[in-house]
């Protein structure tokens, strides 16, 4: 009797379950939080103890593909909405076109961090694997690297996920637009736009220093 | 003084010792008191209200918020009167070092190095004289150590990469166990020694039989030379490089616009960091000596340079 | 006799492998964690023979380094950590709260496995030659210094921690939304309360442990020196990172356990628990001003005076809500009517010893007593006194209270209490003495030590092997009741909880129809009933 229905049978409908995952999502969003908050905790312990060097690195950083790549995400989430709203009015090619959209545009993200990871190689800026930076903040600089590469690559590592992710949704909902799946993609969407407020401060804290103002 | 009026007082080895203990008892007859009223109760409740007890059970779904709030405003005052007398005794352990008797001791895997003033050097062994108060420098050559001295109810960690200061005192003589108290690898148990506290004039005795020691800053003076310091530093130098004369304890402007204090931990940055600090109006040209010095030179220089000023040599 | 359950349903190996029942994946969580006590016990045995002397005489300084931290990454993490939530709590959960699974079964069974996983990895590292930096990986020590498989034993308990969270998410997820119709949150039962308490701690605290971890990892590895101090790295911000998650660790190491007093307690003594609601937001208040503590394990470290300061004033707070707790429990034997059944034995247990550790607690978050105190037996003392004085008797009274609800088997009555009163016993003698050890100012992860501390050795070593023998007995005496003990019926101890309003071993989906929920928790009284169970 209970394993004939169209959900689980600790849920007592289908609503039911599709708000008990959506609350999922809210709390392994609050990990992720605890996660890179860790993170950049010991950023900001480092930067207020070495200003200078914090400034002087963030200036060697590609602030043309970092902002590249920050219009790109912010465009990807923007997509990522419309596809909800689109399977919501039950235009389900829509939703898959633009989530195929928002897809593309997270691949050209980690596309661009490539090339730029490769830059940061042939400048000698990879700490451990290989790092010279000549001057008094060499030490400061190779702090600040180090959070850069570990947080842009646990941010990729997000991305990855993400993508695929929404890739398993692209293809679900392509093949239907129920309640179920439409619930699912709403805490994909959730996940996605996580995963770009995180750029967001990434940005800020990786790029900006030393270049605002004087 | 009115802990004299305490039965069966002692006072602590160290100037402090004698307060901490004071405050483990306390600690420990506020714990018996509520301890035992708990096993009273649990035994009394257990017994009385065993099932099959023919007693008067009316009215036990009877609420009664007083007791909660009474029994959390009682625990709150016990334990902010508390925090606050640990608080006290723990500024007395801390307070900053004014004795002038500096003894360094450096800390590496596994054992104590102290060094002092005058050159006299030991090893997992510290004399001191009664009633004076020690500066100690702390530094560690590799990983985090602790010093802990039982008898004076202090212990305080070795961090690398900074100086730890604390002052000790002993206000008896006698032989008191000096323990390693962070694991720091193999062998941490045996990273043991011996503080021994003499009076005075067996401690000045002690001193001068310790054999022609070099004083740590007439070997820092020699360092100086050997490192290359004086190259820059001295005058007559082509670089132009701040002069050291009566640099310690004066503020320092900074390139970053900044003032730091010229204390130990600013020569010791100094020397392996040079670029982190640079004074103003000088340019970045001082070599580091990160990894071609250890933290017995360090030690030796930074005593070197504490005097110039004081005394030119 | 012929019915169903959850336990004949299927054999099939498939069938416990690939359930997502969630009293199949408890019984597979308790299956792992039993052998996992025993290796930590193991080398906890070992460690405390090697202390009955003083000089070294069965390992060598590096195997017994090894030994300790063997006891506590393992003790912590795939012990301490899991037990109760994953065992008791994924079993009785459900059942407590009238669902018929937790919120994401799959979610459950991926929790068991990477568990597993993360055990596997651990235990890879230590029986390949182990690791030697202590439970804690201090920097540079463990970053620098180590010549031990710090890197495997680290990735291990990343694994793990991504279990936690799972657990963590799930639980909560489970209580907001799985709930019985009536059931409002004042209406549950204490243990889901504490539950929840420990899973907001479980989500929250454990990805700071993950990404400490992670640039633990990356320092070893690739060399980098983020703390290192010799390019401007602070040790401390480690120590910091590590606390941050670690003591937030410790509350999810007991408030499960308070959550199995509160059910055992008002069971045998037939009463509810006095003052609910200061209990149920006693539990939560542990968990957020334990957030707030962590810097007290670092008074000695160098850290800024304020920081001690204001640390040792939230380490006083956080303990209100525990007395909070203990006074309460006490209240409810008043006027109740007790008996003193195995399970009940063990709740007594837990107040006694609970408060011991609580109060010795107390002393280490005095700043100046701790300054004696920290690093020394005093703080070993202080926190078994907490863990296995509370949380592992806690763990072993919820294990007899609900065995005949998980299993369908009566346990024997006389062996489980003399199991407890040896264990009460074996525990004090083992663990008292190292309150004075310390005191005294004995250092801990001593492998050899000075002759004036070898009687109180001599005293633990011998509570150490009556408190081995005594968690052996349950193995006995349970796994005979499993075979041949007598056949329990739904409600063997007249509880009027929903997990009993259902057969012992239940169903497979628990509950055959909804149960509703008119009344709150605890209503024992002499003419209880069971709840009517209408569609």
């Amino acid at each position: 009797m209970l394993k004939g229905r169209a959900f689980a049978p600790q849920f007592a409908s289908s609503r039911h379950r599709d708000e008990t995952a959506e609350l999922g999502m809210w709390v392994f969003i609050a990990t992720e939080v605890l996660l890179f908050g860790g993170l950049l905790l010991g950023y900001f312990v480092y930067r207020h103890a070495n200003p200078l060097a914090f400034a002087e690195a963030s200036r060697h950083t590609d602030i043309v593909i970092g902002a590249a790549n920050t219009a790109i995400l912010l465009t990807s989430s923007f997509l990522v909405a419309c596809a909800v709203d689109a399977l919501r009015a039950n235009a389900r090619s829509a939703s898959v076109a633009l989530l195929a959209g928002a897809i593309v545009l997270g691949a050209s993200f980690l596309g661009l961090k490539g090339i730029e990871y490769a830059d940061e190689y042939r400048e000698h800026l990879i700490p451990g694997i290989d790092f010279v930076f000549d001057g008094a903040l060499a030490n400061g600089v190779q702090l600040f690297f180090v959070f850069y590469f570990v947080s842009t690559a646990i941010h990729g590592v997000h991305m990855l996920i993400g993508i695929g992710v929404l890739a398993t949704l692209a293809l679900l909902v392509h093949k239907s637009g129920s309640t179920r799946r439409r619930a699912a993609l709403h805490s994909a969407a959730l996940y996605w736009h996580f995963v770009d407020v995180v750029w967001i401060f990434l940005f800020a804290l990786i790029y900006l220093p030393g270049r605002s103002g004087g | 003084m009115w802990r004299e009026w305490i039965p069966f007082w002692q006072g602590g080895l160290s100037p402090y010792g004698g307060d901490v203990d004071l405050l483990f008892i306390g600690l420990l007859v506020a714990s018996s008191l509520v301890l035992g009223l708990l096993f009273v109760l649990l035994a009394l409740f257990c017994i009385r209200y065993r099932a099959g007890n023919q007693v008067d059970r009316a009215n036990h779904e009877a609420k009664s918020w007083h007791w909660e709030v009474g029994w959390t405003t009682a625990s709150l005052v016990c334990f902010l009167l508390l925090f606050l007398w640990g608080a006290n005794v723990f500024f007395e352990i801390y307070k900053t070092p004014q004795g002038e008797l500096t003894v360094f001791v450096v800390a590496k895997q596994w054992m104590w190095k102290v060094q002092h003033a005058g050159g006299q050097t030991e090893i997992n062994a510290l004399h001191i004289p009664v009633n004076r108060p020690m500066r100690l420098v702390m530094a560690s050559q590799d990983v985090i150590h602790s010093f802990f001295i039982p008898a004076l109810r202090l212990k305080h960690d070795v961090v690398p990469g900074r100086f730890q200061d604390v002052e000790i005192e002993a206000k008896r003589p006698g032989h008191y166990h000096l323990f390693c108290a962070e694991y720091c690898g193999t062998d941490h148990s045996g990273m043991t020694g011996e503080i021994i506290a003499m009076e005075a004039p067996d401690y000045a005795a002690w001193l001068r039989q310790q054999g022609p020691g070099t004083p740590l800053a007439q070997e820092g003076s020699a360092l100086f030379r050997e490192l290359g310091c004086s190259g820059c530093h001295g005058t007559g130098s082509k670089v132009r490089a701040p002069l050291l004369e009566g640099l310690y304890g004066k503020p320092v402007p900074l390139a970053d616009g900044s003032t730091v204090i010229a204390d130990d931990k600013y020569i010791r940055d100094s020397i392996l960091l040079p670029r982190s600090q640079i004074a103003a109006g000088y340019d970045a040209v001082m070599p580091s000596f990160e990894g071609k010095i250890s933290e017995d030179q360090l030690l030796r220089l930074v005593t070197y340079i504490k005097l110039l000023g004081e005394n030119h040599p | 006799m012929s019915e169903i359950d959850y336990l004949n349903a299927s054999y099939t190996l498939r069938s416990w492998f690939l359930t997502t029942d969630h009293k199949r994946i408890a019984i597979l969580f308790f299956a792992s964690l039993t052998v996992f006590f025993f290796i930590g016990g193991a080398a906890a045995t070992l460690i405390r023979i090697e202390l009955a002397t003083p000089q070294a005489d069965l390992v060598s300084a590096d195997g017994y380094n090894r030994l300790f931290t063997m006891h506590g990454v393992i003790m912590v993490w795939f012990f301490l950590i899991p037990s109760i939530p994953n065992t008791l709590g994924n079993f009785i959960v459900p059942l407590m709260i009238g669902a018929r699974d937790l919120a994401f079964p799959r979610l459950n069974l991926a929790s068991w496995y990477l568990f597993m996983l993360g055990g596997t990895v651990t235990l890879f590292a230590i029986f390949a030659g182990g690791i030697d930096t202590g439970w804690t990986f201090y920097t540079p020590f463990s970053t620098l210094y180590s010549n031990s498989y710090v890197l495997v034993a680290v990735s291990g308990v990343f694994i793990v921690g991504f279990s936690s969270i799972l657990t963590g998410l799930n639980f909560i997820v489970t209580i907001h939304r799985l709930r019985a119709p009536g059931l409002t949150w004042y209406r549950l039962p204490l243990f889901i309360w504490s539950l929840y308490a420990t899973s907001v701690i479980l989500v929250l605290a454990t990805p700071v442990l993950a990404i400490t971890l992670v640039l633990l990892a990356a320092e070893r590895f690739f060399g980098v020196g983020i703390f290192d101090p010799r390019i401007g790295g602070d040790p401390l911000l480690f120590q910091h990172l590590f606390w941050f998650y670690s003591h937030p660790a410790v509350y999810i190491m007991i408030l499960p356990g308070m959550g199995v007093v509160n059910e055992l307690i008002s069971c045998f003594s037939r009463k509810e628990i006095f003052g609910y609601k200061f209990v149920a937001w006693a539990s939560l208040a542990i968990a957020a001003v334990g957030f707030l503590v962590w810097g007290h394990h670092m008074f000695v470290s160098g850290q800024s005076l304020l920081a001690s300061l204001v640390f040792s004033f939230m380490s006083f707070i956080v303990a209100v809500p525990s007395a909070i707790k203990v006074f309460n429990w006490t209240a409810t034997l008043h006027k109740g009517s007790i008996r003193f059944d195995a399970p009940m034995l063990y709740a007594l247990a837990f107040i006694g010893l609970f408060t011991i550790g609580g109060l010795t607690g107390l002393f280490l978050a005095c700043l100046a007593y701790d300054v004696h105190a920290t690093d020394t037996y005093f703080v070993v003392a202080h926190f078994h006194y907490i863990m296995v004085g509370g949380m592992v008797t806690a763990y072993f009274g919820g294990l007899h209270y609900w065995w005949p609800k998980i299993t369908g088997r009566l346990y024997s009555e006389g062996w489980a209490r003399a199991a407890a009163i040896l264990i009460f016993f074996g525990f004090n003698l083992t663990f008292f003495p190292q309150f004075v050890l310390g005191a005294e100012g004995m250092p801990r992860r001593y492998h050899v030590y000075p002759p004036e501390f070898q009687v109180w050795n001599v005293l633990s070593s011998g509570g150490a092997t009556i408190l081995a023998a005594a968690y052996l007995l349950p193995l006995f005496y349970l796994g005979y009741s499993l075979f041949f003990g007598a056949r329990a019926s739904a409600n063997p101890w007249n509880a009027p909880g929903l997990e009993w309003q259902t057969a012992s071993p239940p169903p497979e989906f628990n509950f055959a129809t909804q149960p509703m929920v008119t009344r709150g928790p605890y209503q024992y009284s002499t003419d209880f009933e069971p709840e009517p169970q209408n569609a």
